[in-house]
């Protein structure tokens, strides 16, 4: 087990040493910073003046020691634009960001479990052909287009809810829904398989061979052994999470970290994007390394390296 | 061809193995294939489509009239047969700019896929072949990559290098090899120990012909396969990323940006969003339901 959490560790600090030179790289290695910054008129001289003010002549790994030791202690500089530190600014979109992702979750799994477990019992019935149906169409739906047509329908149609804002329960269910939607197709396929390759095991039989219950014996005998797959793979998938709940933010211009991005994208606000570049990877990598600790604490076949 | 269900190694899911009723199953796996060959017909029509754009579209995609702006559908009231999907808000004849923007989606991601599965077929062999400390550093990168969201790389590249189509379809090249790389690492690793490479080595054979040679023509099926599904997948993105502003930029059609500029309308004239969102739904539905088929016709045991 040492070893396992060793092993883990090593990864998790080599991870983050590469994000740190990722976003770094975003800034130095395909831009030039300084053409960014000063009008298309400057001169050579202004040029070589901003360039030193900024510390860009010295040598690369010279920046890149710079960046990382004042990234570790928060600091990514200050906004191009407000002149405020990045820092706060990112952390203060982050609670929102938090919020909308967890619902997201929250809902996919209300979607999936029930679903997954019904198409595994009951192989091909109608409740299986349904959600194959539904997640063949769910995969191929683009999650900004599903935003916009719950926009449409629920809130200029019907008038029900909310298009977009932040506070109430209200608010969150579109974007939640939006987001869950997303991630179910995935989580019900794995339910579906893991329950049913669980259920042709040798302890299913014994079980019933003792005379459990079916429906214990789908509880607590299969569904938990079940729960393995599908908890690395949506740990691993937090990434992609993620990832839905920017392009959900940008649509119900929800008060996140992803809408500051992409604003501070279309600013050229680098400070800002760089920071919660790496604020957001560090949140994923953390939450998969927690995943794969979890799951190497339940199934020791895994930390074992079988 | 040499691929079979023998090629593979990955042990056939219990479901088919415990099966009891295998006439039902090869009935289902028809019903399967049918569905894949009816996604293969309408894909077809969609390139064709594409592919004829000047030939078949009714209007030119980007000629304004600015008179007959926010024209409803032919169906609904104050809609005209003179344009069927309705226009936009300059007046510019939405089916013909539909039709347009399948040109660019599919160019994304066919082109996307050539590169990223070049990229992805290249670190897969070499981890899965010679194993130890290279595949160690592969498998690693690959983790991170796929970890990412892919949405934030892409986001914050962009920004750096300027939107546009070539831009878009480095960043997706780059960021989608490792799913390539993972499947042929695995298929690779298993292929290394069997008896024909091992003879091949016996032989003297180089390692490059024997990867080459030996290795990557077992490899066909799966990457075909996951090249396959990978379009429909690049296709989503690439209209994110439009979507988001980040992509093919406007007047261009593409139906990412059509849809994004759309969305500002929505109260009074949802088809100017809702049409070139279903195009994308419906070319990703089809090219999903084909590679499945695909799948189940190459080789049904492949876990992917």
């Amino acid at each position: 087990m040492r070893r396992y959490l060793l092993r883990q560790l090593v990864q998790l600090i080599v991870v983050i040493i590469g994000i740190s030179i990722l976003a770094f790289s975003i800034l130095h290695v395909i831009g030039d910073p300084v053409t960014l910054l000063l009008p298309q008129n400057a001169g050579k001289e202004e040029y070589a003046r901003y360039k030193h003010l900024m510390g860009l002549d010295q040598p690369i790994w010279v920046q890149y020691w710079k960046f990382a030791t004042r990234a570790v202690q928060g600091d990514f500089g200050k906004s191009w634009y407000g002149n405020t530190p990045a820092f706060p600014l990112v952390i203060e979109r982050m609670p929102a960001t938090i919020y909308l992702t967890v619902s997201g979750l929250g809902v996919a799994l209300l979607i999936a479990l029930p679903l997954g477990v019904v198409a595994a019992l009951k192989r091909h019935s109608v409740v299986d052909t349904f959600c194959t149906m539904l997640a063949v169409a769910g995969q191929a739906m683009p999650i900004f287009w599903l935003g916009i047509m719950l926009i449409i329908i629920f809130a200029v149609r019907l008038k029900v809810l909310p298009a977009s804002g932040y506070g109430t329960w209200q608010n969150f269910v579109l974007p939640a829904f939006c987001l869950g939607a997303f991630l179910a197709p995935l989580t019900m396929r794995l339910v579906r398989s893991g329950l049913i390759e669980v259920m042709n095991m040798e302890f299913i039989k014994t079980a019933r061979a003792k005379g459990v219950g079916e429906r214990m014996v789908v509880i607590k005998h299969a569904f938990r052994n079940a729960c393995i797959p599908v908890v690395t793979v949506l740990g691993l998938q937090f990434g992609q999470l993620l990832g839905g709940a920017i392009i959900t933010e940008t649509v119900f211009a929800w008060p996140g970290v992803a809408t500051l991005t992409v604003d501070s994208i279309r600013n050229q606000d680098f400070p800002v994007v760089q920071c919660a570049v790496v604020l957001l990877a560090l949140i994923i990598v953390i939450v998969n390394t927690a995943v794969d600790i979890l799951v190497g604490l339940i199934d020791p076949r895994i930390r074992t390296g079988a | 061809m040499a691929v079979g269900p023998d090629a593979t190694v990955v042990a056939p899911p219990l479901e088919t193995a415990a099966r009891p009723d295998a006439a039902g199953a090869s009935w289902r796996r028809l019903g399967r294939l049918k569905w894949g060959v009816g996604g293969a017909v309408v894909f077809l029509l969609i390139v064709a489509s594409a592919v004829c754009a000047p030939l078949i579209s009714p209007y030119d995609p980007l000629s304004v009239d600015i008179k007959h702006r926010m024209t409803p559908p032919a169906w609904m009231e104050g809609g005209s047969r003179e344009h069927l999907l309705g226009t936009d808000q300059v007046g510019r004849d939405l089916l013909s700019r539909v039709i347009w923007g399948g040109r660019v989606s599919l160019l994304a991601g066919t082109s996307t896929v050539i590169l990223s599965s070049i990229i992805g077929v290249f670190f897969g062999l070499t981890a899965g072949y010679f194993g130890g400390r290279v595949d160690w550093n592969i498998m690693t990168l690959i983790n991170v990559m796929l970890t990412f969201p892919f949405v934030l790389l892409a986001l914050a590249v962009i920004a750096v290098l300027g939107p546009s189509l070539a831009n878009m379809v480095k960043v997706l090249a780059v960021t989608g090899w490792p799913v390539y790389a993972r499947i042929v690492r695995a298929e690779t690793l298993a292929l290394r120990e069997r008896d024909f490479v091992l003879a091949a080595k016996a032989l003297g054979m180089s390692h490059l012909r024997i990867i080459l040679g030996q290795i990557l023509p077992n490899l066909i099926s799966p990457i075909v396969v996951v090249a396959t599904l990978q379009i429909a997948q690049v296709i989503i993105l690439e209209s994110t990323l439009s979507f988001l502003g980040l992509g093919i930029q406007p007047p261009t059609p593409a139906w990412g940006n059509m849809l994004g500029e759309g969305r500002v309308y929505m109260l009074n004239s949802w088809w100017i969003a809702a049409f070139p969102g279903l195009a994308i739904f419906i070319t990703t539905l089809v090219i999903n339901l084909m590679g499945n088929g695909l799948r189940d016709w190459l080789d049904p045991h492949m876990k992917l």
